[in-house]
């Protein structure tokens, strides 16, 4: 876990580096908006945008939905916080899973025992 | 590995660890206290699979358990849901199953968001690691699926039996 946040916390830094980028963040701070309407406000070319977005996106600090032919873009996805919890409850699940396991395993291992008595009978 | 804490005297207790390895990839893993052999065994006996999948303290219970534990084989289980008069299902298939040591399945109900999930038991002498790895095809789809785990709706009993559901047969839920 630590690993794959470090890296996460690289590619937040590294998506921050760019003032165009941080202009994004800061105008879809006001709002959702397409690729096309920032590509405008930027006055950049739809791929240069779409670069743009595609890190802020790997840095997990905007979203993008396609709806048609339309990509809009929003700040922040799921938190960081939000996905910790979500791999909290999935540890409980997995955790009390292993323990009514460990009891199917106990028994198994119990019969085993019994099983080789009676074959050294 | 450090997995073991100390419990109650003389009860040996494993530490259970989930770990988001990449952008496409969540792990599992525990130590069990017998060798793969009874591990495997435990897990793809339908009737035993049935007494540890869907514990008691989750809420739901299987309504029926299908499982060909062989390569190729399919598997279908079906949960009850409290909350809802629609029963669930979680079904796929096994792309490979190879005794003692490892099992990797399809979550098929999930469509393309569908992740597969390789688990394998490696030998510790007495003891069996349990590595299981889930793996989608794509950052959105493992997002989405943490997405729809963390804002279901109903009441938050509900919205535990959903995430319950979502990670029963440890696939994703539309």
């Amino acid at each position: 876990m630590v690993q794959y946040l470090d890296s996460r916390l690289d590619a937040s830094f590294a998506a921050l580096s760019d003032p165009t980028r941080r202009g994004v963040l800061e105008q879809l701070g006001y709002g959702d908006a397409s690729i096309t309407d920032l590509a405008g406000k930027f006055r950049m070319t739809l791929t240069g945008m779409k670069k743009h977005v595609g890190v802020l996106e790997q840095a997990g600090l905007v979203t993008t939905r396609k709806v048609g032919r339309v990509r809009t873009c929003r700040l922040g996805p799921r938190r960081l916080e939000e996905e910790m919890a979500w791999l909290g409850r999935y540890r409980r699940l997995w955790a009390a899973r292993f323990d009514e396991l460990d009891k199917v395993v106990e028994e198994l291992k119990q019969k085993e025992v019994v099983d080789g008595r009676k074959k050294r009978r | 590995m450090d997995a073991r804490r100390d419990g109650e005297p003389g009860v040996r207790k494993y530490e259970t660890t989930v770990e988001r390895q990449s952008d496409r990839e969540l792990v599992v893993t525990r130590t069990v206290n017998a060798p793969p052999r009874i591990v495997f065994e435990a897990w793809t006996r339908p009737e035993l699979l049935q007494r540890w999948w869907a514990p008691k303290s989750l809420g739901v219970s299987f309504v029926s358990c299908e499982a060909d534990f062989r390569t190729g084989g399919t598997y279908r289980f079906v949960f009850s849901h409290p909350c809802s008069e629609q029963p669930m299902e979680f079904f796929g298939r096994f792309i490979e199953v190879t005794p003692p040591s490892r099992i990797v399945w399809t979550n098929d109900e999930a469509g393309d968001a569908a992740s597969v999930t390789t688990v394998t038991f490696e030998d510790r002498g007495a003891e069996t690691l349990i590595v299981m790895r889930d793996r989608y095809p794509s950052k959105e789809a493992l997002d989405a699926a943490i997405e729809s785990g963390a804002t279901s709706g109903c009441s938050e009993q509900f919205e535990q039996l959903d995430e319950v559901l979502l990670t029963l047969g440890t696939g994703v839920e539309h």
